[in-house]
């Protein structure tokens, strides 16, 4: 009976341990099924802000317009309907600001009580109008109609050049220059700090006295300890003016700015994992190459590190991974301008930094609230791939050991 | 010969050039970290006082204390880590004394490996749409508690791992021989041995855990809260936002730097803390071991 209980206790216990052990892929399923159905959203809702509608007058024959479009016709860089497959007409555009223009303010009344009759009454009178303008000033005998606008198509989403997610009358939704904003500053530290790390993993692992490597890796591991934020911070302050003054430029948030601050905080995942990788070269074989008369430079170059290059790899990978999901210090240094980078003196914009700028106020389940968590998708399936990419290597690496 | 002599003289000079080179290059990256804590500590220092770490912050924060935010960090520290702790070491017993090789060992590795490479704003948004939204905890210590606590799931599970296996067989072959179960084993044995090294893995995270802040904007963090949260569905000020906040979009920039300096070495002397006691706790069990 004993012996029983015990076994039963052997079991819950076990259980309780397996549950554990789960936490960690249940959580990364949720991620992925959280971010997805927060991110799908986006391409699933029409890019015009809620209770606002575009309306044209009944006879005009365009039906459904592209979101890039409609920007162009507000910005007037569309002015006739034929542009957009309509009549010869010149567009006539409408904002509800745009009211004075036509009607006194008595005619809309004290309350504008009147507003939404003279809006139907304008539309029906003007044939080349589009009229952006609140759904509670839409007439019940409304005599325009309603244009449709297309949704945000995911290639659109990927390639648009365009980043206003809160834009009049229309939102561009356009990622692409965020992506080259993350790609520009993390490939930029990774240039920084991959020669600078190499050549410390290799000092540290086959030069250095062992007193020497002793003292000095825990302070490079500590560098990993300082907060992002401490690291933002020491860049707005210190790195950020040199920038400045050393290129003699109007700001000195540049995309230079943070691939200097990701640098100095991937050097250290850099150091740890290449020198790690180095250590493993086994002593027979840099014995051999000594014994063969060549200098212990020699035998680095071409003994050491062509054993440990997949080990170095992964690190170089690992730090791109780390610097591309960065999010508090790339913010505070860059200047977040969503433009395509030209250079690497001129301010960019990250994924994650605006994710972290933006998502405050976008308001919940809205479609920009819905657009961020589509770049954090974008970002995830980033980093994803990195992870994956690190382990074929590492796996690589232990299949030429045995 | 004297060919031979030349290249032989060229292969040693390069050397070391090479060399100096290479060690050159070390001490500048263990130089940047002595520049940015001198830089930290000696802007900050003249800011540190007993005020400024116990009251609250005044005049659009350009004077007075920090006490919230510390308060702050402290309770999401505490939630993170009550989560995080008991989930990650069961974890990472299961894995290590339980199951065996095979491929759901291999899953559950990956996964974790997965999750710890996830960027933090990612953990963010997440907690964000699970505990803020669909739970309706709201923005609260306890949303960004749990936020933090997945977050560092991964680091407790690998360093819990590490030194469950640097636990001698021997150790678990005498209990099983002595007809103890395996929980018995694990219970008694194994975990009493591995604890202090355990316990350097928990402070370690609960350094990280103090200085993240990318996880926090959306689940908890406070602007400005003048008054200490008094339960976890509360809103609190966090250290690491605080910073954020007064480097970058104070009402008046110029004139909280000084408030900015004293933040930056607070959080720096977390860390530090954190990090020697968990160097020192290493190295002290490590000798008592090997006495054994």
């Amino acid at each position: 009976m004993k012996t029983n209980l015990k076994q039963i206790k052997e079991k819950v216990i076990e259980s309780i341990l397996m549950l554990s052990s789960a936490a960690t892929s249940i959580t990364v399923i949720l991620i992925v099924f959280f971010l997805f159905i927060e991110g799908a959203g986006v391409f699933s809702k029409k890019p015009i802000e809620d209770g606002f509608l575009l309306a044209v007058a009944a006879d005009n024959p365009v039906k459904k317009l592209e979101p890039s479009q409609i920007k162009d016709i507000f910005d007037q860089k569309i002015k006739n309907w034929k542009e957009v497959g309509g009549k010869d007409e010149a567009i006539v555009l409408f904002r509800t600001s745009d009211i004075s223009q036509y009607y006194t303010d008595e005619e809309l009344g004290e309350n504008f009580e009147y507003f939404p009759a003279k809006i139907n009454e304008l539309i029906a009178k003007t044939p080349g109008i589009v009229a952006f303008f609140s759904d509670k000033y839409k007439a019940k005998d409304f005599k325009g109609r309603e244009l449709d606008i297309d949704r945000i198509k995911v290639f659109e989403f990927l390639s648009g050049e365009e980043w206003f997610p809160t834009a009049q009358p229309i939102a561009q939704m356009g990622v692409k220059p965020l992506i080259y904003g993350t790609l520009w500053v993390s490939f930029g530290a990774i240039l920084l700090a991959l020669p600078i790390g190499l050549a410390a993993a290799i000092y540290l692992s086959e030069i250095a006295k062992k007193r020497t490597r002793s003292l000095l890796k825990p302070l490079i591991e500590l560098l990993a300890g300082i907060p992002s934020v401490v690291y933002g911070f020491f860049g707005l302050v210190v790195i950020v003016p040199l920038i400045q003054s050393l290129f003699n430029l109007p700001v000195g948030e540049t995309a230079l700015a943070g691939s200097v601050v990701l640098a100095i905080m991937a050097l250290p995942t850099i150091i740890t994992i290449s020198e790690d990788a180095m250590r493993n070269t086994p002593r027979a074989m840099k014995e051999a190459s000594l014994a063969l008369g060549a200098s212990q430079w020699q035998t680095i170059y071409k003994v050491v590190i062509p054993y440990s290059a997949s080990g170095i790899t992964a690190g170089a990978i690992l730090g791109i991974g780390r610097a591309i999901g960065e999010t508090m210090a790339v913010l505070m240094v860059t200047g977040n301008a969503a433009v395509i980078p030209k250079s690497f003196l001129a301010p960019v914009r990250t994924i994650p930094a605006t994710i972290a700028a933006e998502l405050g106020e976008a308001p919940n389940g809205g479609l920009h609230y819905e657009a961020l968590f589509a770049l954090g998708c974008i970002l995830f399936l980033i980093t994803f791939g990195i992870n994956m990419l690190v382990e074929m290597v590492t796996n690589k690496q232990s299949h030429k050991k045995h | 010969m004297t060919k031979e002599i030349r290249l032989a003289k060229k292969k040693r000079r390069n050397q070391k050039i090479a060399f100096g080179l290479f060690s050159l290059i070390s001490y500048a990256v263990v130089a940047i970290l002595f520049v940015i804590l001198a830089f930290i500590v000696i802007k900050g220092i003249g800011v540190i006082s007993w005020e400024f770490i116990s009251a609250m912050p005044s005049n659009g924060m350009t004077e007075g204390g920090i006490y919230p935010a510390i308060i702050g960090t402290l309770c999401l520290v505490l939630v993170s880590m009550v989560f995080a702790f008991p989930v990650g070491v069961l974890a990472a017993i299961y894995m290590n004394e339980y199951v065996k090789e095979g491929w759901p060992k291999k899953i559950i590795k990956q996964m974790t490996n997965n999750l710890a490479g996830v960027p933090s704003i990612v953990f963010g948004l997440f907690g964000m749409s699970l505990f803020v939204n669909k739970m309706g905890f709201g923005d609260s210590i306890l949303a960004g508690g749990l936020t933090l606590g997945l977050l560092v799931l991964p680091i407790v599970i690998r360093t819990t791992e590490e030194s469950l296996k640097a636990v001698d067989d021997t150790f678990r072959q005498a209990s099983f021989g002595l007809g103890a179960s395996k929980w018995e084993t694990t219970s008694k044995i194994v975990f009493p041995i591995a604890f202090p090294n355990i316990i350097t893995g928990l402070i370690l995270s609960i350094g990280r855990v103090s200085g993240e802040t990318a996880p926090i904007l959306f689940t908890v963090a406070a602007y400005f809260l003048p008054k200490l949260p008094t339960s976890i569905f509360d809103q609190a000020m966090a250290l690491p936002y605080h910073l954020y906040v007064i480097a970058t979009s104070g009402t008046n920039i110029e004139a909280s730097r000084a408030m900015a300096y004293g933040t930056a070495l607070i959080l720096i002397i977390i860390v530090l803390i954190s990090n020697l006691l968990a160097n020192a706790l290493r190295k002290y069990y490590g000798k008592k071991v090997k006495m054994n």
